[in-house]
């Protein structure tokens, strides 16, 4: 492990542990610590177990996926402005969760909302597959992401234009404001493995990554598996994004920033990137999801707003510092 | 033994023949360099050759293998290339980028064998940037950063470095400094295929001139078995005469265009 991430790791466990001890119960670190090992009085251990561990642990899996896809893609891409969303298969999958919403089919099990999640991050990820095989082009693949994205907000804005009553657009405004608040270890469970088998995906093809720095040709010349490298990075994201989706929502910026901030540190290196990256993009929805949970707002915040409101102008302000064109 | 081997390669863009039956076998211990105007198809025959596009008709083998049966880091490990489009997008550190030029060994930066470390060093040496290695690619000149690709290349240390323009950017001490060290590994039994524009560079350097023009290779041979006023005014449409110098270099006076 690189010093940065290291660093990285350590930040990540005090945000976590600051993440635990905050809530509407005052609960002293001690009381905090013992409910984690399972000692001490039943309520506390429900509060920590409960609510602000799966809480916490969402955000750091969120962000992490998000911020692990993010530095995949725009290694493949190679344009550092490219986000997990820029396939379309953040939209595809909020498409598709707002679809389940729409027809009162999330009734029908508390998993149906997140496989339809998860299938449409899928089934996105395998279009943009395809197209990658086929055209080889990456102007092509960012287009068809683009318009997989508009396709799938007029979609969606056209659900909520129809929407049958304010309860049901009040969900769907949820789901695409993007939250941990109220996950469970089981919601976790669920969205676990996709996210481990997509970071997988993606750390065992992040050799590739360092060779296309040089451009499609020269990565080709040192030996680069070009078609493969592309479906490695666009299913793993795919798998990681469309889990991260479908246990918060949308939430945007993560991909973008996280791995941005971290770059000088790895020598602009795409391939070491992937980790720290990861890292820093759970920090950073830990810590916004904290920022959530203390600003004294009447209602509650959303974590995918707070990310946006830091996100887009660190964005800005990454782009307007852009070195190479 | 033939490195690399063309066997009447055609490339179609639409109806459009971009490469017409072009064949050639490169054998080591010699520079060769492929001379033709802009639009004469170079760029896309060295594709071809190496595998990288697939031909519409013919074959190319590396070694006597088809390259169509060649895993990409084999090839990598037989033939280095360096493209004529070198689009970098992160200010990377030049000894990085020169390390690339292992990834067909399984090295990465920052995660180089002492083999790996040993061959990054001698082409940095050979291309003078010793003291360069943490300098960010942004901050380089157009020549320094096509000395950075070039000693990529060159890292690679294999057989045949196959490159594309790889001294446009260069001033002319480098562009002499370049060709000598391919010359130089053409003598010690490696072999090299470079496109040139510089027509008295390629004249004063070449082992073998492979004259394209319209998709067709047209001459095949030495220097002075192939250069004349006539082929000149046909290939490249210039008015020039053939010098004789005194070491037996041929150079152009080019009047202008014919």
């Amino acid at each position: 492990m690189s010093r940065v991430s290291g660093v990285l790791a350590l930040m990540l466990a005090g945000a976590l542990l600051l993440s635990l001890l905050l809530g509407s119960v005052d609960l002293p670190l001690s009381r905090v610590l013992a409910a984690l090992a399972g000692e001490g009085p039943a309520g506390d251990r429900l509060v920590v177990w409960q609510i602000r561990l799966p809480r916490a642990l969402a955000a750091a899996m969120v962000g992490a996926a998000l911020g692990m896809s993010g530095a995949a893609l725009q290694g493949l891409l190679r344009n550092p402005l490219a986000e997990p969303g820029i396939l379309g298969v953040s939209a595809t999958a909020a498409l598709f969760a707002t679809f389940v919403l729409y027809f009162g089919l999330a009734t029908a099990g508390p998993l149906v909302l997140p496989l339809a999640a998860v299938g449409g991050a899928l089934l996105a990820t395998m279009v943009v597959a395809a197209a990658a095989i086929v055209t080889r082009s990456v102007v092509t693949l960012i287009l068809i992401g683009v318009g997989l994205s508009s396709f799938s907000a007029a979609v969606m804005a056209l659900l909520m234009n129809l929407a049958p009553n304010p309860f049901s657009l009040a969900d769907m405004v949820n789901w695409m404001l993007g939250t941990v608040d109220n996950r469970s270890l089981a919601d976790l469970a669920f969205a676990a493995p996709f996210m481990a088998l997509g970071a997988a995906i993606l750390m065992v093809s992040r050799r590739g990554l360092a060779a296309l720095a040089l451009g499609d040709e020269a990565a080709e010349g040192l030996g680069l598996d070009l078609g493969r490298q592309r479906l490695c990075v666009i299913l793993g994201a795919g798998l990681a994004t469309g889990a991260a989706v479908a246990l918060a929502g949308a939430i945007g910026f993560v991909g973008i920033v996280a791995p941005h901030l971290v770059r000088p540190f790895l020598r602009y290196d795409p391939a070491r990137l992937l980790v720290p990256s990861a890292l820093l993009g759970a920090v950073m929805l830990v810590i916004a999801d904290i920022g959530v949970r203390v600003l004294p707002t009447d209602a509650e915040l959303k974590l995918g707003v707070v990310a946006s409101l830091f996100g887009a102008p660190v964005f800005v302000w990454i782009a307007a510092r852009r070195r190479l064109a | 033994m033939t490195l690399l081997r063309a066997d009447g390669l055609r490339y179609l863009a639409g109806d459009r023949p971009l490469v017409k039956d072009a064949s050639f076998a490169l054998e080591p211990g010699t520079l060769s360099v492929l001379i033709g105007p802009n639009g004469s198809g170079k760029s896309t025959l060295l594709r071809l050759a190496l595998g990288l596009l697939k031909p519409d008709g013919g074959e190319a083998t590396i070694g006597g293998t088809p390259v169509a049966t060649l895993s990409p880091m084999a090839r990598a490990r037989r033939i280095a290339y360096l493209p004529q489009a070198r689009p970098l997008v992160w200010p990377q550190p030049v000894g990085d980028i020169v390390a690339l030029g292992r990834f067909a060994y399984g090295a990465a930066p920052g995660r180089l064998s002492q083999e790996d470390r040993a061959a990054v060093a001698r082409a940095l040496a050979a291309f003078h940037l010793q003291g360069f290695e943490e300098r960010a690619a942004d901050t380089l000149s157009g020549g320094e950063l096509a000395r950075a690709h070039l000693a990529r290349a060159l890292a690679a240390e294999t057989p045949l470095i196959v490159a594309d323009e790889p001294v446009a950017a260069l001033d002319p001490r480098h562009q002499h400094q370049t060709m000598q060290l391919f010359r130089d590994m053409a003598r010690a039994g490696r072999a090299v295929l470079t496109v040139v524009h510089d027509l008295d560079l390629a004249l004063r350097y070449a082992d073998r001139l492979l004259w394209m023009s319209e998709g067709c290779l047209v001459a095949d041979g030495s220097p002075h078995a192939t250069v004349s006023a006539s082929r000149l005014r046909e290939v490249f449409r210039i008015d020039a005469a053939v010098v004789e110098a005194g070491d037996r270099t041929l150079r152009l006076d080019i009047a202008g265009p014919s």
